[in-house]
């Protein structure tokens, strides 16, 4: 098994693990918490291929993973807001007792 | 392989299985505070200095804040006596072992990969920097317009909104107060009672 080959089996784990989380969990937190592990492993894909490619002079990979990071950030963000809004609304956070969409 | 990417995999691999998977939310939150920074860990392995840095900043430093604010704002901080898997677990369990065993099978029998690591790359600050200012300044501006969209959008869900203050006059006080009793759970409010 090459490097790469052992970054991209971690980045595979690491994606089940939060996929599993996702929408196992009865947390909402929890499933955001899972969307982030997701993102983390994406992000871990482009580094490993930005290394071990052919031309990792460009950058190319790295630049993409910080614009990534922001966008997890700023969904990050507003996936708690939304969270607590729900959580003003129905006093709780468990995802299978949100089940009326009006009012 | 080295060795000490192999440990740090682990490290991470293993605190990640912890924060899916423990029933306190704050152990939980804890967890993801080891799994991201051994991801960091991870991209310093790679060469990757500038992003494995930002990680720990945005990851470690903000968004795990952010989510341990999260968990002690809604009060889901005691550990739950009830079950913590939604109904439906088993068939996200199975989803998910055939996503990891798919990706898996693809990494391991793809051709054409690259075999050994090319020499380190030179990605100083100035690189990056030179970078985002001439040939990504456009995704840069971007980036920048939805942050603000993002952390405006957050604050305006998240403000308690003024409109239950009309009721307020009228003697509805008892609605403020945060300890609302738990039958509100499944009654939902009348939509016209909050105008």
């Amino acid at each position: 098994m090459t490097p790469l080959q052992g970054c991209l089996l971690v980045s595979a784990l690491l994606f089940a693990i939060g996929l599993a989380g996702a929408v196992t969990r009865r947390n909402a937190i929890l499933a955001l918490v899972g969307i982030e592990l997701m993102l983390n492993a994406a992000n871990l894909n482009f580094i490993a291929f930005w290394r071990y490619g052919p031309n990792p002079e460009a950058l190319s990979g790295m630049m993409v993973v910080i614009f990534s990071i922001a966008i997890a950030a700023a969904e990050a963000a507003v996936g708690l807001a939304l969270i607590i809004a729900i959580y003003r609304h129905y006093r709780t956070v468990n995802l299978d007792q949100i089940n009326s969409m009006k009012g | 392989m080295s060795l000490p990417f192999i440990i740090i995999a682990c490290v991470t691999l293993f605190a990640a299985a912890a924060a899916m998977s423990l029933r306190n939310l704050v152990h939980c939150a804890l967890s993801l505070i080891v799994a991201l920074a051994g991801l960091a860990a991870l991209y310093l392995a790679l060469d990757a200095q500038f992003v494995g840095f930002a990680q720990i900043l945005v990851y470690v430093g903000a968004v795990a804040i952010l989510i341990v604010f999260a968990v002690l704002l809604t009060r889901s901080d005691a550990t739950p006596n009830q079950t913590i898997l939604a109904p439906g677990w088993f068939t996200g369990i199975v989803v998910s072992a055939v996503v990891f065993t798919t990706l898996g099978w693809a990494a391991l029998n793809s051709t054409g990969l690259p075999r050994e690591m090319p020499p380190a790359p030179v990605a100083t600050v100035k690189n990056i920097g030179d970078l985002l200012m001439t040939q990504y300044v456009l995704p840069l501006e971007v980036i920048g317009l939805l942050l603000t969209a993002a952390l405006i959008g957050a604050v305006i869900i998240a403000m308690r909104d003024d409109r239950p203050k009309a009721k307020m006059e009228d003697g509805g006080l008892k609605m403020e107060k945060p300890s609302l009793p738990s039958s509100i759970l499944h009654t939902p409010s009348s939509p016209g009672g909050n105008i």
